[in-house]
């Protein structure tokens, strides 16, 4: 990568703004403080790189990720030291922990004095050593440049990911000649990219022989850019395809082949089709708990193929036939290149009946009369008024969260941004701010939960700031619902510690930092309200209130086989084809 | 079943709390282990012997490889490597029972680094096994302190 600075002198805060600025960097989010103050100096030269000053440096980094998952490009987060960096710490386990690819660099004590509990000092590359791919304690001025030029190579390739970069003030200051290297050479980090040949052809095999085969793919499709590749293959071969909740867009929902999402609170014919299959291949997913349930009765009857960048998820939680190390795009190009060389027809006809059957039968939606607010008709009304437009929803983690899993109907890679494997509450609004600032003609619409978003409420002022016009659509039913559904279900109704009451007014609050807000109780306003906080220019929020007794449906208890779920509507027998679904 | 593990990795700070604490919070535990630079200066080699199934190996060496700062992974096996370890047997040794526990260290063909009032001090190296035998035989005059390297190991010279 190129630099104009090169050859120039200059200190090491201005290394790290020139670094940024090599690396193409347009937005950096964060919070600055004592250890910092020499780079914000830096980077308030800078034309290029705008920051964004979150109210809090959670809050930066949920941004960060947003940002990364709305725009594809790394997130980059500056904070200072002691509390702004362990303050990053949740933001940064999320971005692990949904493989999004971020820099965050946070200022610490002088070189001098690590190690002697000084104000505001922090083990932050210790802290984060189990959640970040990579980080670095910065020693010499002189190895900014590189440190960061890996930094970002790490973050961003083979299974991307957050990398930390700890730099003490002293290095700030410390003056260097600035040389942006153009390569990266770390001999011990060679990501695979391209399949093994051999193991691509036996997989070709295997699904040129079944007859009940399933996609199962998460956001490794998203990572990659696969999306092309896996639609050509699901229809060549027609071949039904369920996406993981980070994996949510990478495939049409609203496609024929479509399952939607599979797992704890995916449809009911979707898990069943997972149970029933013979071949099951398996695209940047990782075999989550959420997704198999038991694993042991997991896809019990099939053949694996599973495809990952990364070895690791291969083999660690179910047993494979035929595993693929590599990128996902690659490979699904690869498996469609040799599939296409022979004349083979899909046999999935009778499959994808009985799978349409269960459809019919078991349909994820449920019916029941209520003068209350009904979550589903909420989102229904959403997906139409927003049918047609560009826009991204993000959400909080509950059962908000889990409902607009089920029902946002999500065409598009990039457009569903949730926090799935650290399911971290606080989430929402920060990512709906980054990839606001990411996409600036986008629709940003969080999708947040009365809990949820109290966690991290103080980025409406960011957004307010910022003139970021984004959208809370608040499921208000003043408790921690998800929490509560599981108690309502296995606690035997004892709703220890989860009844928020109606507290705060979320209209005064979302007011008092500037936006438009309004509350609707009755099913008759919902549409009118959404219309109008669609259709206003600045941020606002809708607070829809609802009622405690909801619960997220379908559900596979904890533990228990996917196939054996609960408060699955039933419409009826419809088919005598399978026999083992009795209830 | 054991497994010994052979770590190449960057000669750097923190390296090792990357690895075991990589161990530690994926539920592996660490049998032994022993650390120093090799013949490359830059690099550091780490034995680390660990009692877990075939699964859990691959799992392990896995995710160690995912490790930015570690360069190659080798399992040795037992019959493709030979492995030492060095252990300081402190035993109790009142004068007139001495020469037992001096003819029982050169049976093994340790060595008496350190005499005491009441103490004899053994240096042995050898694989676990012997050195296991030594422990139990020393047992019956009292151990008051063992002290140990940690396995190493290294693969056998390719038969031409």
């Amino acid at each position: 990568m190129k630099s104009d600075k090169n050859g120039q002198r200059m200190t090491g805060a201005q290394a790290i703004i020139a670094s940024l600025e090599a690396e193409g960097v347009d937005i950096l989010f964060g919070y600055p403080g004592g250890q910092a103050i020499k780079i914000y100096d830096a980077l308030y030269d800078s034309k290029q790189l705008k920051h964004i000053l979150t109210r809090h440096e959670q809050g930066a980094t949920h941004a960060a990720d947003g940002y990364a998952r709305a725009t594809g490009r790394p997130g980059v987060v500056l904070v200072t030291s002691g509390p702004g960096a362990t303050n990053t710490v949740t933001g940064i386990a999320t971005a692990y922990m949904d493989s999004v690819p971020m820099v965050v660099i946070t200022g610490q004590v002088p070189t001098s004095v690590i190690g002697t509990d000084a104000f505001q000092e922090s083990d932050i590359t210790g802290i984060t050593l189990p959640i970040t791919k990579h980080n670095y304690l910065v020693k010499k001025a002189e190895d900014l440049p590189r440190i960061i030029r890996e930094a970002f190579f790490i973050a961003t390739t083979g299974r991307p990911g957050p990398v930390l970069i700890d730099v003490p003030s002293d290095i700030t200051k410390a003056e260097i000649v600035f040389e942006y290297p153009e390569t990266v050479s770390i001999p011990s980090y060679k990501p695979t990219y391209k399949g093994h040949s051999k193991q691509i052809k036996q997989a070709v095999e295997l699904i040129k022989d079944s007859y009940k085969p399933i996609l199962y793919v998460g956001g490794g499709i998203i990572a990659s850019g696969a999306g092309k590749e896996l639609e050509e293959l699901a229809e060549f071969m027609q071949i039904p395809v369920t996406a993981t909740l980070i994996g949510k867009g990478c495939f049409p929902e609203d496609h024929h082949l479509s399952l939607g999402m599979p797992g704890m609170h995916g449809a009911k014919y979707t898990n069943y089709a997972l149970s029933n299959a013979d071949l099951l291949i398996a695209v940047g997913a990782r075999f989550s708990d959420r997704v198999t349930g038991k694993l042991s009765e997991f896809a019990k009857g099939a053949r694996v193929i599973h495809i990952d960048i990364d070895p690791a998820e291969i083999g660690k939680n179910k047993a494979v036939d035929i595993p693929i190390v590599g990128d996902a795009k690659i490979i699904l190009g690869a498996i469609n290149e040799e599939l296409h060389k022979t004349a083979v027809a899909p046999r999935t006809t009778d499959w994808l009946t009985q799978i349409d059957e269960w459809r019919a039968r078991y349909p994820l939606h449920h019916h029941a009369p209520s003068s209350a607010i009904v979550p589903r008709y909420v989102f229904e009304r959403l997906n139409e008024l927003l049918e047609g437009r560009k826009k991204i929803i993000t959400t909080e983690v509950g059962q908000h969260q889990m409902w607009a899993a089920q029902y946002c109907k999500t065409n598009e890679p990039r457009t569903f941004i949730s926090s799935g494997g650290l399911g971290t509450m606080g989430f929402g609004l920060p990512a709906a701010v980054g990839a606001q600032a990411g996409c600036p003609d986008t629709l940003v619409v969080c999708i947040a939960g009365d809990g949820s978003i109290q966690m991290n409420s103080q980025e409406m002022a960011t957004a307010a700031i910022n003139d970021f016009p984004v959208k809370v659509v608040l499921l208000n039913n003043g408790c921690l619902g998800m929490v509560r559904q599981w108690q309502q279900l296995f606690y035997e109704e004892r709703y220890s510690s989860t009844l928020l009451g109606a507290c705060p007014d979320f209209v005064k609050l979302a007011e008092a930092y500037g936006w438009h807000a309004e509350r609707v109780a009755e099913p008759e306003d919902v549409d009118r309200a959404l219309r109008a906080m669609i259709e206003h220019p600045g941020p606002a929020l809708l607070d829809v209130i609802i009622t405690d007794r909801e619960m997220v449906f379908p559900m596979v208890a904890p533990g228990a086989a996917i196939d054996d779920m609960i408060g699955a509507t039933n419409v009826g027998p419809i088919s005598n084809m399978i026999d083992s679904e009795e209830e | 079943m054991y497994h010994t593990l052979s770590v190449l990795v960057e000669n750097k700070p923190g390296v090792l709390t990357r690895i075991t604490s990589l161990f530690a919070r994926r539920g592996f535990n660490i049998d032994s282990l022993a650390v120093g630079e090799t013949e490359d200066s830059t690099i550091s080699r780490i034995t680390i012997s660990v009692r877990a199934d075939n699964a859990s190996i691959e799992q392990i060496t896995k995710q160690l490889h995912k490790l930015i700062n570690v360069v190659k992974i080798n399992e040795l096996t037992e019959d493709d490597s030979i492995s030492r370890e060095l252990v300081l047997f402190k035993v109790n040794a009142v004068p007139d029972r001495r020469h037992e526990i001096i003819e029982i260290a050169s049976v093994f063909r340790a060595n008496i680094i350190d005499v005491g009032r009441s103490t004899l001090t053994i240096e042995a190296t050898g694989t676990s096994d012997k050195l296991g035998a030594m422990e139990d035989l020393f047992r019956a005059y009292g151990i008051k302190e063992i002290v140990r390297t940690g396995k190493i190991a290294i693969s056998r010279g390719l038969r031409d």
